[in-house]
């Protein structure tokens, strides 16, 4: 058992919060996925760039000094008292991978959306979270008036590696929402199991 | 001296805020300045739990708490919350709820959970019972 609470030594049970990260190409619904399935509304948190930032921001000859904030949507779902799950949907833009770093962290997994119409809009979030072994599916938010593509097309057109699944979804549809979140922690598990197994063997 | 003011329409700096520009209070004016939170010196991950401890003081009490501080240690008493979850009902960016619990852990008011390391992610008991818990969503 792991070791979530600071505080575990006073017997009370310990709350686990888990996170899964929601990303892909600006548009593409990935606040609509969080808020299909999360049950509080999504809700918007802000990281000041002038924090987080400092590396990544060049603010040489900025003489004068601007707050800029990223928000970032996120939604939850209890999974009982103590068990948690957090939604994160990532920031759309590239200039913000430094806050990928921090979201990524600590992650069961993510959910590359996509859009058949524009699939290169995700490929920096399938080459990140295959360089970093986080556990992703790509799910296809399939819009209406797109051209429907099998997933195998979208695998091949990604060059996935073996095993990552695609699943077909309505980002709208709780139902389809979380379906794509149970093959997920699905995927994850198996993941974790075979990284275990290399570990021992 | 009046001239002043018939330069304005052109100078940048004095171009009137709207709700794009953001607050007009600096942020860290909060803190005090602070970026960091005190010598703990840990970064609370956003999905980190905070719960209140002993030394919170009870609602209205009186304590020399500032505003924000109460206002975090109010959205505690209705449950627990997650980093995220304060800087969304505080309404006050992350980066200053986490210099805000640095103070209110030192004080006793607070404990924050860490969040899981990744190599430790979780067994595959609690992994069957996410799923489980999805399905009956």
């Amino acid at each position: 058992m792991v070791s979530e609470n600071s505080d575990a030594q006073d017997g009370e049970p310990t709350a686990l919060a888990l996170k899964i990260l929601v990303a892909g190409g600006f548009g593409v619904g990935k606040t609509t996925l969080v808020g299909a399935v999360s049950e509080i509304r999504p809700l918007r948190t802000e990281e000041l760039l002038s924090e987080a930032g400092q590396l990544v921001d060049d603010t040489d000859g900025v003489d004068q000094k601007v707050t800029t904030t990223v928000a970032m949507d996120f939604g939850r779902i209890t999974i009982r008292s103590g068990l948690s799950l957090y939604l994160f949907g990532t920031p759309g833009q590239d200039r913000f991978w430094f806050l990928w770093d921090e979201l990524s962290q600590g992650a069961l997994g993510a959910v590359v959306l996509a859009d058949t119409r524009r699939l290169e809009d995700c490929f920096p979030a399938v080459d990140y979270f295959e360089h970093r072994h986080i556990p992703f599916v790509v799910a296809v938010n399939c819009f209406a008036g797109a051209r429907s593509y099998g997933a195998h097309d979208v695998s091949r057109a990604l060059d996935l590696d073996q095993g990552t699944p695609v699943v077909l979804c309505d980002a709208r549809d709780r139902d389809s929402g979380k379906e794509v979140l149970i093959r997920l922690v699905e995927y994850a598990g198996r993941m974790h199991t075979a990284r275990l197994l290399d570990s021992v063997g | 001296m009046t001239e002043d003011m018939t330069g304005l329409p052109h100078d940048q700096g004095s171009q009137w805020y709207d709700g794009e520009a953001g607050p007009l209070v600096r942020p860290y004016a909060m803190t005090g300045g602070r970026t960091k939170p005190g010598p703990t010196g840990v970064r609370f991950d956003l999905i980190a739990l905070v719960t209140l401890d002993a030394g919170a003081p009870g609602p209205g009490e009186d304590s020399a708490l500032g505003p924000e501080h109460r206002a975090l240690i109010d959205l505690c008493r209705l449950e627990t919350q997650s980093v995220a979850e304060l800087g969304a009902g505080a309404d006050l960016p992350v980066g200053v709820v986490r210099v805000l619990l640095g103070d209110l852990l030192e004080l006793g008011c607070v404990t924050v959970s860490r969040p899981v390391p990744p190599a430790q992610l979780p067994d595959e008991r609690i992994l069957r019972e996410v799923i489980e818990g999805l399905r009956a969503l």
